[in-house]
């Protein structure tokens, strides 16, 4: 089966490029907060190793590596190590469906730049992955057998419990618009009106509610409440050091570039070009076209990440009632209402 | 591709499954591991549902399966709550030691 | 063909497995693990049937919803491991494991003698088992059931709040 063939090379290709496009998105994202953290605080931030720091992440990771790796003498040894590795792998796992730019016809056969993005359950993939994606943090907070630990677990489970249901009531109303659960058709659909018919346009109320249960699923700050670190220590990593610590940290930022890279694609046009591709000259299926593409679908995650670290630098944590009374209160009975009125609106305007 | 797995496997299988989910439920003493029991043995009627519903070309089988998935999380829902209720009354959640019909 | 059985072969083989973990283990949050370790497995097994949908909601809805509520419980009650009982044997073990192997010989029995269709179609399964067409069939002919479910639903949510809930006074 010579095709069967050609499709594995093809995906393995791409699996490794996507793995390792994710560990230097990471990087970046450790050096950005750590330089825009210090823009916030009027410091300086690192400028040592490497023009401007640029190289401090890669000794951020060196360092971890060489540190001793302890493990509590009464936790759960299994799950104590298990937990760094599935919380890295789920946050990778979501990328199985995510494109980052369109496609490329080499020869007869069309490459779409994602592994699968146009398989017809991504969406719900997504979900899927990012309601699993809490068992690493709360396996982490049991199995150390910390008080503090165990805490940062408990919130950490009843957060993305919380938080999960109104980020896909959010997106059933994309999924009502688009008529389609792959990504590949969300993202064209943005692209007619000249690449304006952004989902921000048609659904501002679901923007901005998956943007807050974006920050929430990836407990970035204001809801970093599973590691807040005045009140629990260091919440769910406590007990851990060395790589292991390093794999929690890695999973993290890659989970905040998951999380810009979907608001990117669901809400902002994906990789929707400000103008129209033939003013510019490139044909569909060039390689050109696909660059430019993924160029601006860049830029937009960028500009998210950057938005990312400037609201953890610039908003105080919520207290712990006030994220259960934000999530149950306020944004489900919201995102239920933009459900209603979404399905009415494509039912009579469309 | 997938052709060559006949459908007394994935009967054999889910009837496997669920002959172990109905020895967890009748063997343990501790609530939860007895409610995760019943999941296993709902599951393994899931895989039925949905090999059946395959083979045939016929959707009800897959459409069974959604309502048995929204059936079980009511039951989690529900179970959940009382045995953490019966954990407040009682401090314990194994079933043996539950043995009074007020108190 | 090779690769498929193989794929087959071990998706049940772990499930099985997982299975047997889940009632097996001592302490609670092994057992749950197990279980999701499980569900993994079943959503594989409906991957090799073409049924994409069940297969992502099998994630979705069991290992992502249902299991973290269960794992939250096991971790809000501080459940150690389960005590041996006072006597040797217990009674209920060795019934119920007799009982068990009785079923699944009875079960054997009738799925490898009594049940004969018509081979896997590839294509149909593949085009039934899209969110489309399940969509399609469930906001059309089953309408009532998904609106009884819904009522089912609320009545849970009412009812686990009160349950949970402690006395006000």
């Amino acid at each position: 089966m010579p095709e069967i063939i050609w499709t594995i090379i093809e995906a393995s290709i791409k699996a490794l490029a996507v793995v390792g496009g994710i560990q230097l998105m990471a990087a970046l994202n450790v050096y950005l907060e750590r330089k825009i953290s210090a823009f916030a605080q009027n410091r300086i931030g690192p400028n040592r190793v490497g023009p401007f720091g640029t190289l401090q992440p890669f000794a951020d990771v060196f360092k971890l590596f060489l540190k001793e790796d302890i493990v509590p003498k009464n936790a759960d040894k299994f799950f104590h190590s298990l937990a760094p590795v599935l919380s890295l792998s789920i946050a990778i796992a979501v990328w199985a469906v995510i494109p980052f730019s369109s496609y490329v016809d080499i020869g007869d056969r069309r490459i779409y730049m994602g592994i699968a993005p146009d398989i017809n359950v991504g969406l719900l993939f997504i979900l899927a992955m990012t309601s699993v994606g809490v068992y690493g943090i709360t396996l982490a907070g049991w199995s150390s057998n910390n008080k503090y630990s165990l805490l940062g677990g408990l919130r950490s489970s009843a957060q993305m419990i919380s938080y999960e249901l109104s980020m896909g009531l959010s997106l059933i109303g994309i999924v009502l618009i688009t008529g389609s659960l792959s990504l590949n058709d969300i993202v064209n659909h943005q692209l007619a009106w000249d690449g304006w018919r952004w989902n921000i346009f048609l659904q501002p109320v679901g923007f901005v509610i998956f943007l807050i249960t974006a920050f929430a699923e990836t407990n970035r700050a204001p809801f970093d409440l599973p590691e807040a670190e005045p009140e629990l220590v260091g919440g769910f990593n406590t007990e851990y050091s060395g790589m292991k610590f390093g794999m929690f940290f890695l999973a993290e930022y890659a989970n905040m570039t998951t999380s810009s890279v979907l608001i990117v694609l669901f809400y902002l046009g994906g990789w929707a070009l400000p103008v129209p591709a033939e003013t510019l000259g490139l044909k569909d299926g060039s390689i050109a076209l696909a660059a430019a593409h993924f160029l601006v679908f860049f830029i937009k995650v960028l500009m998210l990440l950057f938005f990312f670290i400037w609201v953890r630098w610039s908003i105080p944590r919520f207290r712990y009632d006030q994220l259960m009374n934000l999530g149950w209160k306020i944004l489900l009975p919201i995102s239920l209402l933009n459900v209603l009125l979404t399905a009415l609106g494509v039912l009579y305007l469309k | 591709m997938l052709q060559s797995i006949p459908l007394e496997y994935y009967l054999i299988i889910s009837a496997v499954i669920f002959i172990i989910g109905s020895i967890g439920v009748i063997t343990r003493r501790n609530a939860i591991i007895i409610f995760m029991s019943i999941e296993l043995m709902l599951n393994a009627v899931n895989l039925t549902l949905v090999s059946f519903s395959s083979f045939l070309g016929d959707v009800s089988g897959q459409i069974f399966v959604f309502f048995v998935m929204s059936v079980a999380a009511a039951e989690a829902a529900i179970g959940l709550a009382i045995i953490l209720a019966l954990f407040r009354s009682k401090q314990t959640i194994y079933v043996d030691e539950v043995n009074l019909l007020k108190w | 063909m090779t690769l498929s059985v193989v794929l087959f072969a071990v998706l049940s083989i772990l499930a099985i497995a997982s299975a047997l973990v889940t009632i097996t283990s001592k302490h609670p949050i092994r057992s749950a693990m197990g279980l999701v370790f499980h569900f993994f497995m079943l959503a594989g097994l409906y991957l090799t049937l073409s049924a994409q949908f069940i297969a992502a909601l099998q994630v979705l809805v069991y290992a992502g919803a249902i299991m973290v509520l269960v794992i939250f419980v096991i971790m809000l009650l501080n459940l150690g491991d389960e005590e041996k009982l006072k006597y040797k044997v217990n009674p209920r073990q060795v019934i119920g494991i007799f009982l068990g192997a009785a079923l699944l010989v009875m079960l054997g029995t009738i799925y490898v003698t009594n049940v004969s269709v018509a081979g896997f179609n590839k294509e149909i399964a593949a085009n039934i088992g899209t969110a489309q067409f399940l969509g399609n069939e469930l906001y059309t002919k089953y309408i009532f059931p998904v609106e009884a479910i819904g009522i089912l639903l609320t009545a849970a949510i009412v009812g686990a709040i009160v349950l949970a809930k402690r006395k006000l006074n």
